[in-house]
C-alpha cells in the first residue's frame, strides 16, 4: 500500500515540528526518515500512524484520506524505540494480542491464532521463547518480539520509530541487516525513523533527510550520499572539514579552515571529507596547506590524523595504514595537506 | 603491609568488619527501634485486647452482639462498601487524566485531590452540615423534598467518601507516570479499543498500586472518626459507626464493651497491615523483575 503525506504542519506550542511536509512512499518500499533530534521525523511517523494528528495537511493510504481515522482503525504496525512490550504478558500473548482483541466476528479461531503466532515467532527466530516474559529477554530479542507483534495483525504499513536506538552497536548492526532481509521477504510498505546515517544508508531503499521540520533531500542512499543537495545533508552524512575557498581557472582552491568563526553569506566555502584528503611530506601542489601533526589514532580501519594550521585551526584527515607507514608520521611533524575532492554549494 | 601474612579467616573478618558499622551502634539502633515499636504499637494493641476480654469471653461476645453494636458494624461496612468502589473509579479516572494528558489546571486538580488530606476531618464534616444541614445552603430545599442527609446515613457515606478521596488517586498517579503510555499506544495501533486497552494493558500494570490504594482507602473509611462524628448526630442504632459507638460506650464508662468493639477495629487494622505487606512484597517483586530487565545486557 502506498502512503502519502500532503502539506503536513504540526506545532507543539510555539515550536514548529513539521512545516508543510509532503512525502510519498510507494507500495513495498522501505524508506528511512533521517535527521537529528528535533527535525520532526518521529512526529511525521506518529502522524502517519495516527498517534498524533496534524494541525493542517492530510494523510492518504492508497489515495484514500485517512487523516481523521484513529490509530486503532488504520491498520498500521508500529514498533517503538523502547519496545513497549506488554510487561505482564508472555511473548506468545504479546504477539497474539492484536489477533485476540479483534471484534468477535473478525477474530480468527483459537487454533488459527496459535498457528499464526508460532509462524511469526519462527519468522523472527524466537519460537523457543514463547512462554518467557519480556523481562527475561535481551534488548535485541525484545525488539524482534515487538516486530512480530506488529506484523501479527497483517498491517498494511510497518512504521518503526528508532527501532534499534536502544541497542548496543553490535546488535544494532546484526538487527538492521536482519530487518533488510525480512523486508525483502515480506515486502510490506515500511517507514523507519533513525538519526544514524549509516543505518539509513545501509537499510533503506530511499532516504529522506529531514532538518527543522522540513525535508532537505530525498533519494536513493547512493544519490543522497554522493550528490547531497545542501550543506546540511553533506554535514549530516559524515564528518567534514570546512575551508574558505576561492575559484581560480575553474578550480576550487582551499585556504584557511573555517573553525567556528562567522562566515559571510556570500563567501564561498569548500567541504572536504576527512578520507578525501592527502598528506604529503613535500610541497609540490598549488592547492596545499602547511600544517603540523597534532594527534594520531591508528586503531581502526583508517588512521585518523588530527592536524593544525599555524593559527591552531584543526583539520581531520583519514589515511590508509599503508600510506601512514609510507609517510612514517609522528606527532609534531610538519606536513602538507591537499584535498582530493571538494564539495562547494 | 599489615595484612599480608595474616591467616585467611582473619583477613575475611577484617573485610567484613570494614563493611559493617560497629556492633554497639548496630545493636543500639535495633534496640531503640524495637523499644519504640513495643511502646507505641504492641503495648497499646495488647492493652486493647486485654481490656476487651477483662470481663471474660461471654461478656466480650455479648458486647459485640448487642443490636446497637451490630448496627454500628453494619453502618461502617456500608459506608466502606460505597466509598471504596466510588473512590476506585474516581482514582482511576483522575490518575489516568493526570498521567496521560497535559491540560491547563492540571496542577490545580492535583492540589484539589489533596484537600481532604490537608483539611482537618472535623472541618470536612462541618462542610457537609453547612451545605446540607437544616440551616445550610440546600437545607430548605432538602426539607421540602423530605430528603435527609445530615444526621442520617447519606451524610455519613458522603463524609467517608470525602475523607478517603485522595488515597487511590495518590497511589496510582506516580505508578502511571512511571509506566508511560507506550504500551497503551502499542495496544491502540494493534487495533484494541480504549476500553480493551484499559482492561488488558493499563489495569494489569497498575494492579498492585490500585490494590494498595484500596487497602489504605478501606482502612481509613472504616476508621474515620472526625468528619463522620460531625454529620452523624450519634443516634444509637441508626447513625453510629464503629468508631463513634466505641466513644459512646467509653463515655458511658462501659470500658470492657468499648474495648471489645475497639478490638474489632484493631483486628481490621491488623488484617489491613498483613494485606498491605503482601501487596508491598508482591509489587516489590514485580518491580525487581522490571529493574532486572532495564539492566539486562543486550545479548
Amino acid at each position: 500500500m502506498s502512503i502519502e503525506a500532503r502539506e503536513i504542519t504540526k506545532r507543539f506550542g510555539s515550536f514548529v515540528a513539521l512545516d508543510r511536509v509532503s512525502l510519498r512512499v510507494e507500495a513495498g518500499e522501505l524508506v528511512a526518515l533521517l535527521g537529528p533530534s528535533g527535525s520532526g521525523k518521529t512526529t511525521l511517523l506518529r502522524i502517519v500512524a495516527g498517534l498524533e494528528f496534524p494541525d493542517s495537511g492530510s494523510v492518504l493510504f492508497d489515495g484514500q484520506d485517512t487523516t481523521d481515522r484513529s490509530a486503532q482503525d488504520r491498520g498500521v504496525g508500529f514498533v517503538f524505540q523502547h519496545y513497549a512490550l506488554f510487561r505482564h504478558m508472555s511473548v506468545y500473548d504479546n504477539v497474539a494480542f492484536g489477533l485476540t482483541v479483534k471484534p468477535r466476528r473478525e477474530r480468527l479461531p483459537a487454533a488459527k491464532i496459535k498457528a499464526r503466532v508460532h509462524e511469526l515467532l519462527k519468522l523472527v527466530q524466537l519460537d523457543w521463547l514463547a512462554s518467557q516474559y519480556p523481562s527475561q529477554l535481551s534488548g535485541g530479542q525484545r525488539q524482534r518480539v515487538a516486530l512480530a507483534r506488529a506484523l501479527a495483525v497483517e498491517p498494511r504499513v510497518l512504521l518503526l520509530d528508532e527501532p534499534f536506538g536502544a541497542l548496543d552497536a553490535k546488535v544494532r548492526q546484526e538487527l538492521r541487516r536482519w530487518l533488510r532481509r525480512l523486508h525483502d521477504e515480506i515486502h510490506v510498505t515500511s517507514i523507519f525513523v533513525t538519526h544514524d546515517q549509516e543505518e539509513a544508508l545501509e537499510v533503506a531503499d530511499r532516504v529522506v533527510v529531514m532538518n527543522s521540520g522540513r525535508i532537505e533531500q530525498e533519494g536513493s542512499p547512493n544519490d543522497v550520499y554522493h550528490h547531497p543537495a545542501s550543506p546540511f545533508v553533506y554535514r549530516f552524512l559524515g564528518n567534514i572539514n570546512l575551508f574558505h575557498a576561492r575559484m581560480e581557472d575553474g578550480r576550487v582552491l582551499i585556504s584557511e579552515p573555517v573553525n567556528g568563526r562567522p562566515v559571510g553569506p556570500s563567501e564561498p566555502l569548500a567541504y572536504v571529507r576527512p578520507h578525501l584528503m592527502n598528506i604529503e611530506r613535500q610541497p609540490h601542489k598549488p592547492n596545499q596547506l602547511a600544517v603540523w601533526v597534532r594527534h594520531i589514532n591508528s586503531a581502526g580501519p583508517l588512521v585518523k590524523v588530527e592536524l593544525a594550521t599555524e593559527h591552531g585551526d584543526q583539520i581531520h584527515v583519514e589515511i590508509s595504514h599503508e600510506r601512514y607507514e609510507e609517510l612514517g608520521l609522528n606527532e609534531d611533524d610538519a606536513v602538507f595537506v591537499s584535498p582530493r575532492d571538494v564539495k562547494v554549494f | 603491609m599489615a595484612t599480608t601474612g595474616l591467616p585467611g579467616t582473619t583477613l575475611r573478618a577484617v573485610k567484613v568488619a570494614a563493611r559493617r558499622d560497629p556492633a554497639l551502634v548496630r545493636s543500639g539502633l535495633i534496640a531503640s527501634g524495637l523499644c519504640f515499636l513495643a511502646l507505641f504499637l504492641v503495648l497499646p494493641l495488647m492493652a486493647v485486647f486485654a481490656s476487651a476480654f477483662s470481663g471474660g469471653i461471654a461478656a466480650y461476645w455479648s458486647a459485640i452482639t448487642q443490636p446497637e453494636a451490630l448496627s454500628a458494624v453494619r453502618l461502617t461496612l456500608l459506608a466502606a462498601l460505597i466509598a471504596v468502589p466510588l473512590n476506585v473509579v474516581f482514582g482511576l479516572a483522575a490518575s489516568w487524566c493526570i498521567a496521560r494528558f497535559d491540560f491547563t489546571g492540571k496542577q490545580l486538580l492535583l492540589t484539589l485531590i489533596d484537600v481532604p488530606f490537608t483539611v482537618s476531618p472535623v472541618i470536612s464534616g462541618m462542610l457537609f452540615v453547612l451545605l446540607f444541614g437544616a440551616q445550610g445552603v440546600f437545607g430548605n430545599w432538602l426539607i421540602d423534598h423530605n430528603i435527609r442527609i445530615v444526621f442520617a446515613v447519606p451524610g455519613i457515606v458522603l463524609a467517608t467518601i470525602f475523607v478517603t478521596f485522595p488515597f487511590v488517586a495518590r497511589e496510582l498517579i506516580p505508578t502511571m507516570l512511571a509506566l508511560g503510555s507506550d504500551e497503551e499506544q502499542a495496544a491502540l495501533t494493534l487495533g484494541a479499543s480504549g476500553w480493551r486497552t484499559f482492561l488488558r494493558v493499563t489495569l494489569p500494570n497498575v494492579k498492585w498500586s490500585l490494590l494498595y490504594g484500596v487497602i489504605l482507602c478501606n482502612a481509613r473509611a472504616m476508621g474515620e472518626f472526625g468528619a463522620v462524628s460531625v454529620v452523624s448526630g450519634h443516634i444509637r442504632g441508626l447513625t453510629n459507626t464503629m468508631p463513634l459507638y466505641v466513644e459512646i460506650l467509653y463515655n458511658d464508662y462501659q470500658f470492657s464493651s468499648a474495648f471489645a468493639v475497639a478490638s474489632l477495629l484493631a483486628m481490621l487494622a491488623l488484617v489491613t497491615l498483613v494485606a498491605k505487606s503482601i501487596v508491598e512484597w508482591k509489587s516489590a517483586r514485580d518491580l525487581e523483575a522490571s529493574r532486572r530487565r532495564e539492566n539486562a545486557d543486550e545479548y
